[in-house]
């Protein structure tokens, strides 16, 4: 088959996909999203011959539009901007999980510096705020006093950009040192990994040490629903533990749509970029067959 | 080897070096984008932002 992949920037994970998929036989058109248009009547050349599209777009706003007009082309094109459109924005990732009915920590929007200030005191200290579009850790602020949160408030009212005025507030979530990531295809995980930094934020991206992590059946129970919550695909599912490490009891905090996964790569005995490319083989007969 | 459109200096690549891939210039540490790979061309590397990430 002929495997699309959208992107602006090769990282690691897409060299293992397209490594991946070129030792299976697959062809592959590298589409740099920067480079071309999208029309509203028709696609342009480069997605011509493609079967199936994979979004690996590093810039969410990119993910968001292209993944929508490839859906209008009738291309197939995982993952579907309905699941980009829920995760890129952690609003729209926190009502989708909380409509679920899956665990997720207490989340308030505010549009103001003074109902977002109400907020963080209902929440009491410390709590976080984040902004609704962003990843590796950037931009979240642990707020520990009152006077933290008007300083900060301030700061994002006139960062400039009108989403820093979408004020995203939630509980701090006491974890062990540790958050947990697990990988999945369509609900199934592919493989896990632990977290750890004696920082509060525990991204990989800002350092965190990471280990392979067994996926437990109420993990897998959470992951399988979160991903249905913000409709399936290749995602990377954020858990936290409640009550402890050996609690068994987990909150979901965010699901990313163009997921990382070349730390987990690194830990685990799982190949996942072959499971990856399994699933999308699989995606790819049911698509072009359909 | 590529000349570093940075510094000018010598910067060593893999094999399977992939256009879009970010690579670090040893000299200078600017972070090069490799925009050709037949021959290999390089250019600075666009500055990270706001909405990008996983």
């Amino acid at each position: 088959m002929n495997v699309g992949v959208l992107y602006s920037r090769i990282r690691r994970d897409e060299k293992l996909l397209l490594r991946e998929l070129r030792d299976r036989g697959h062809d592959v058109t590298k589409v740099d999203v920067r480079k071309e248009c999208f029309g509203v009547h028709g696609p342009p050349a480069a997605l011509e011959d493609v079967d199936i599209l994979v979004d690996r777009c590093l810039a969410t706003s990119r993910s968001r539009y292209v993944t929508r007009f490839v859906e209008a082309y009738d291309v197939p094109v995982v993952n579907e901007p309905e699941t980009a459109a829920v995760c890129a924005d952690k609003a729209h990732n926190s009502l989708a999980l909380a409509e679920a009915g899956i665990p997720t920590p207490a989340t308030e929007v505010a549009f103001t510096k003074e109902s977002a200030m109400e907020s963080i005191e209902g929440f009491g200290y410390p709590c976080v705020l984040k902004p609704v579009v962003g990843s590796w850790g950037r931009l979240m602020a642990k707020i520990d006093s009152r006077s933290a949160a008007e300083a900060i408030l301030e700061h994002k009212e006139t960062l400039g950009h009108y989403e820093h005025k979408v004020f995203y507030i939630q509980e701090f979530v006491e974890k062990p040192g540790r958050d947990i990531r697990v990988v999945a295809t369509d609900g199934e995980p592919v493989a896990a990994m632990a977290r750890s930094s004696e920082h509060w934020l525990t991204n990989a991206a800002q350092g965190a040490e990471t280990e392979e992590l067994e996926v437990t059946p109420a993990m897998a129970e959470l992951v399988e629903r979160a991903s249905e919550a913000v409709g399936g695909g290749l995602l990377g599912i954020d858990l936290m533990e409640v009550g402890g490490a050996d609690s068994r009891e987990y909150t979901v905090h965010e699901v990313n749509h163009t997921v990382e996964f070349k730390a987990l790569d690194e830990v685990t005995d799982a190949d996942v970029p072959g499971a990856v490319v399994d699933w999308l083989e699989a995606r790819a007969g049911v698509e072009v067959t359909a | 080897m590529t000349e570093c459109t940075e510094c000018g200096g010598d910067v060593d690549l893999h094999d399977d070096v992939e256009v879009g891939e970010i690579v670090d210039c040893a000299t200078c540490g600017a972070e090069l984008e490799v925009v050709g790979d037949d021959p290999v061309e390089l250019d600075t590397a666009p500055e990270l932002e706001e909405d990008w990430g996983e």
